[in-house]
């Protein structure tokens, strides 16, 4: 019962921060002149009358030398209208200024963007994570002998490196020097065939090879932490092996709270792969928002900012909420 | 209880153990460590974090005095000198194979027929000491390329009378050779693309071919400069007094003397054949006079002909600039917003937490932009500052806010606030001292932080400095990539050079500054 209360006041907390965050991004978005340009060969009726049916303007009136009249609808009545249009057809809009996408559905475009930015985040969690765990591990059961020294500087070179520089390395050596792999992605949708995966690995690459660091420096840390914990000295006295003590108390102890931060890395390089994504030429969900972003096409901006607002608070409360799940004294509901 | 085996002894018999052992404590021989010596001791005695320190003085002092001593701008570019490779006069002159501005090039015979019918013309070393490799088949030739004199000539030409004028003045006063022969219009190959192109100044095979295959005669190339004798010159053709490769009294043959027409009379001015090298520098030196006396980029230029060393010199600056305002403000409010929220709690910390909570979640790429499009008039600079405020004090609230949590309640606060201390006092002499040292180790840490996210919002495009006269490093770095595959390396070496050294060094600073006034966490965080 507890747990219930817990989860639910945490979820409720996360679902209250991301309504104030969506309404004050809808209403700035709103407070901008709209973008009523007609691309050439576009008729700027057309344009109009969309954003009449959108209902972000009314009473629309062709002036003098093909200049247009009209009124805003106030903002609340806006939000109204577009936060009945997402609940009940699920309508995010469609894209008015985005030239590769002029007049599609907002979503079903974001939705065929999404698998590549999963999958390659997929790939580089699968591959990161047991590699940064088991550097982690080894770092601190040889802590201060010479494999630790080694990992040590391994990590510090791989923290210290900004991914844009270890990515554009991997890219000339990799792709350009030795020509293993295609300079960019493919962008045929076939995803899990070999000649899109063999594209996606640079990027992978890249994309691991931060969280390796990350991982191996956390491990080590949070287990010679627990290493050096008193009930570790009492299981030993009790007649387990030293295997057994780190297998049965320390590994599961430091992973108390390591599982956690890999849950919220994984969701929060959902979105944090703006960088690897331009650079790799990724057709994902980042290359998106770069483009709504410069073509001004507002209501797919909202739709981009939901997501990473909504992907970012996610990756907090998983935290939050596995330490309820995996730590006893939060899940007893001791403080 | 009365104790009668009480052994009495006389007074007298007492005496001090010592004499001098009445005196207090003695007092300490060694001077007193204050909190900050014993922290700078400690972080003296960690190498990384010393050398890490000393390479950020380096690079501080490379973005104060470069932008000083070079003459080139970030808003300079020259189209002609693209991807010019790096060069340092001192390894030039002294053949040291790297760092002169040469680079290899992989090439069929046209292509080393055409760089060597230069070299012969104007008596620069294009071929770097005149050394070549030929593949087994023949068909591709290999040499190291002069980038900067390989340029030629370019594109013919059209100045104005006055500088026609301007360059003889210069070429007769300096003895540099600028101008050179022009072939006569009908004598030239005749597809557009190459008609205009000035570094074919010899006879060609076919010249209705598109790829250009220079006759040999002997074995040896042969000019095809327009000439005249004396006494029959033509209308078209532009007085030349000054330097002439042909020598002063030009060229006896069968008993006429000839000489070669520097300049053709064209529409709007006059059609020369000007060497790019020696016309870049008489335009620096001369018409512009803007401090640059020859073209010499020490790390290269861009595709786009930006001279890579200053754009990094001011883009390193501005990094820096931005990077310590930007923090010394999150700092100031971060640090006023924590200290009341930690040190009042309550209602106050809740709402302020709160408050934090909700601003510090949205994605700072969504604030950046929303400030873009409402801030698009102004500049990007202050765009910029003002995102990376929005939410950059967050962090600084949050950590000084925990370390009142844990002063706030010792004995020693107490006590200030028996003695009538007020809130303020004791919050800024009593508490913050306290915690100094674990916020100023995150103030140290949040400079590289602050100086990676400009730099990568530039390199994606979405804040541009280059309109305001500067630009970022991240700018460079995205030019340096796209750049991956013309092969230049070179153009994303140095920026990337720049930020790992950076990020380097300030993480084992930062690592070392952390341990030098906490020492008790050392080793459990990194």
């Amino acid at each position: 019962m507890y747990m219930f209360k817990y989860v639910s006041k945490r979820l409720g907390l996360m679902l209250f921060t991301f309504i104030i965050i969506f309404t004050m991004c809808f209403v700035l978005i709103k407070l901008l002149p709209i973008p009523t340009n007609a691309l050439p060969g576009q008729d700027p009726e057309i344009i109009y009358k969309t954003l009449e049916g959108r209902g972000w303007i009314t009473n629309i009136q062709e002036g003098e030398n093909g200049v247009w009249d009209y009124d805003r609808v106030p903002i609340l009545t806006q939000f109204v209208t577009y936060i009945k249009r997402i609940v009940t057809q699920g309508d995010f809009g469609i894209v008015t200024t985005y030239g590769e996408y002029l007049n599609m559905n907002i979503w079903k475009v974001f939705v065929s963007h999404l698998p590549p930015t999963i999958l390659i985040n997929i790939y580089s969690t699968l591959i990161g994570v047991p590699i940064g765990l088991g550097l982690g591990i080894l770092a601190a059961l040889k802590k201060n002998k010479w494999q630790d020294q080694l990992i040590n500087i391994f990590i510090i070179l791989l923290i210290s490196v900004p991914g844009i520089v270890l990515a554009i390395m991997i890219q000339y050596v990799f792709c350009f020097k030795l020509g293993w792999f295609p300079l960019t992605m493919s962008t045929s949708n076939d995803y899990f065939t070999w000649e899109v995966f063999r594209s996606m690995i640079p990027a992978v690459f890249a994309m691991c090879l931060g969280s390796i660091a990350g991982y191996a420096r956390y491990t080590r840390a949070e287990l010679s932490e627990v290493l050096t914990g008193e009930f570790m000295l009492l299981a030993r006295t009790k007649g387990l092996t030293k295997k057994q003590a780190i297998y049965r108390h320390a590994m599961r102890n430091s992973m108390v709270v390591i599982f956690p931060s890999i849950l919220s890395e994984f969701i929060s390089v959902l979105s944090g792969s703006l960088i690897y994504e331009r650079i790799f030429g990724i057709n994902g969900v980042g290359g998106l928002y770069l483009n709504s972003i410069t073509f001004q096409d507002y209501d797919f901006f909202m739709l981009l900012s939901g997501f990473y607002t909504l992907v970012g608070l996610a990756a907090g409360i998983v935290i939050d909420i596995s330490y309820g799940f995996i730590d006893p004294r939060i899940r007893m509901g001791a403080k | 209880m009365e104790n009668k085996n009480t052994i009495t002894i006389p007074a007298e018999k007492f005496r001090f153990v010592t004499k001098n052992d009445l005196s207090h404590d003695s007092k300490f021989a060694t001077k007193p460590v204050s909190y900050f010596q014993g922290a700078f001791k400690r972080f003296c005695k960690n190498k990384g974090a010393v050398v890490g320190g000393i390479v950020i003085s380096v690079l501080v002092l490379f973005a104060i005095i470069a932008p000083l001593f070079t003459p080139f701008k970030p808003a300079y570019y020259d189209m002609v000198y693209a991807y010019v490779t790096p060069k340092v006069n001192f390894f030039a002159e002294n053949d040291l194979g790297f760092w002169d501005g040469c680079k290899e090039k992989n090439t069929s015979r046209i292509g080393y027929l055409k760089d060597l019918a230069l070299e012969t013309e104007t008596g620069r070393e294009i071929i770097k000491g005149g050394e070549y490799t030929i593949s087994d088949d023949g068909a591709n030739y290999s040499y190291r390329y002069d980038t900067y004199f390989g340029v030629g000539f370019g594109k013919y030409k059209i100045i104005s009378p006055e500088e026609y004028k301007d360059i003889q003045r210069y070429q007769n006063e300096t003895g540099r050779q600028v101008l050179y022969p022009v072939v006569n219009v009908n004598d030239r190959p005749t597809l557009e693309k190459n008609k205009y192109d000035a570094n074919i100044y010899y006879k060609v095979e076919n010249p209705n071919a598109a790829t250009l295959r220079p006759k040999l005669e002997n074995g040896k190339i042969v000019p095809n400069y327009w000439k005249y004798s004396v006494g029959n010159e033509n209308g078209l053709m532009a007085e030349y007094d000054s330097l002439r490769i042909e020598g002063k009294d030009g060229i006896l043959k069968d008993g006429d003397q000839y000489f070669y027409v520097y300049g053709r009379k064209v529409d709007g001015g006059i059609e020369v054949r000007a060497e790019y090298y020696e016309y870049y520098i008489y335009q620096h030196t001369q018409v512009m006079q803007d401090g640059i006396t020859e073209p010499l980029f020490l790390f290269g230029t861009t595709q786009t002909g930006k001279d890579i060393f200053a754009c990094l010199a001011y883009g390193a600056r501005f990094s820096f600039i931005f990077a310590s305002v930007v923090a010394i403000v999150n700092f100031v409010v971060g640090v006023i917003w924590g200290s009341i929220s930690g040190y009042f709690g309550g209602k106050i910390d809740l709402f302020m937490e709160r408050f934090a909570e909700i601003l510090g979640s949205v994605p700072s790429m969504i604030v950046i932009t929303l400030l873009k499009y409402h801030m698009g008039a102004s500049s990007q600079v202050l765009v910029l500052f003002i995102s990376f405020f929005v939410t950059g004090w967050i962090g600084m609230a949050g950590r000084t806010r925990m370390q009142f949590y844990r002063f706030k309640n010792q004995e020693y606060v107490l006590a200030a606030r028996t003695l009538g201390a007020r809130d303020a006092r004791i919050m800024f002499k009593h508490i913050f001292p306290n915690g100094l040292g674990t916020i100023v180790t995150s103030f140290a840490l949040v400079i590289p932080s602050m100086i990676y996210s400009e730099t990568s919002l530039s390199y994606l495009g979405i804040i541009n400095l280059e309109a305001g006269n500067t630009t970022s490093v991240g700018t460079l770095i995205a030019a340096g990539q796209q750049s991956i595959m013309a092969d230049a390396g070179y153009v994303a070496l140095f920026p990337c050079m720049f930020l790992v050294l950076l990020m380097l060094s300030f993480n084992l600073f930062g690592n070392g500054l952390r341990d030098a006034f906490n020492p008790s966490l050392r080793g459990t965080e990194d």
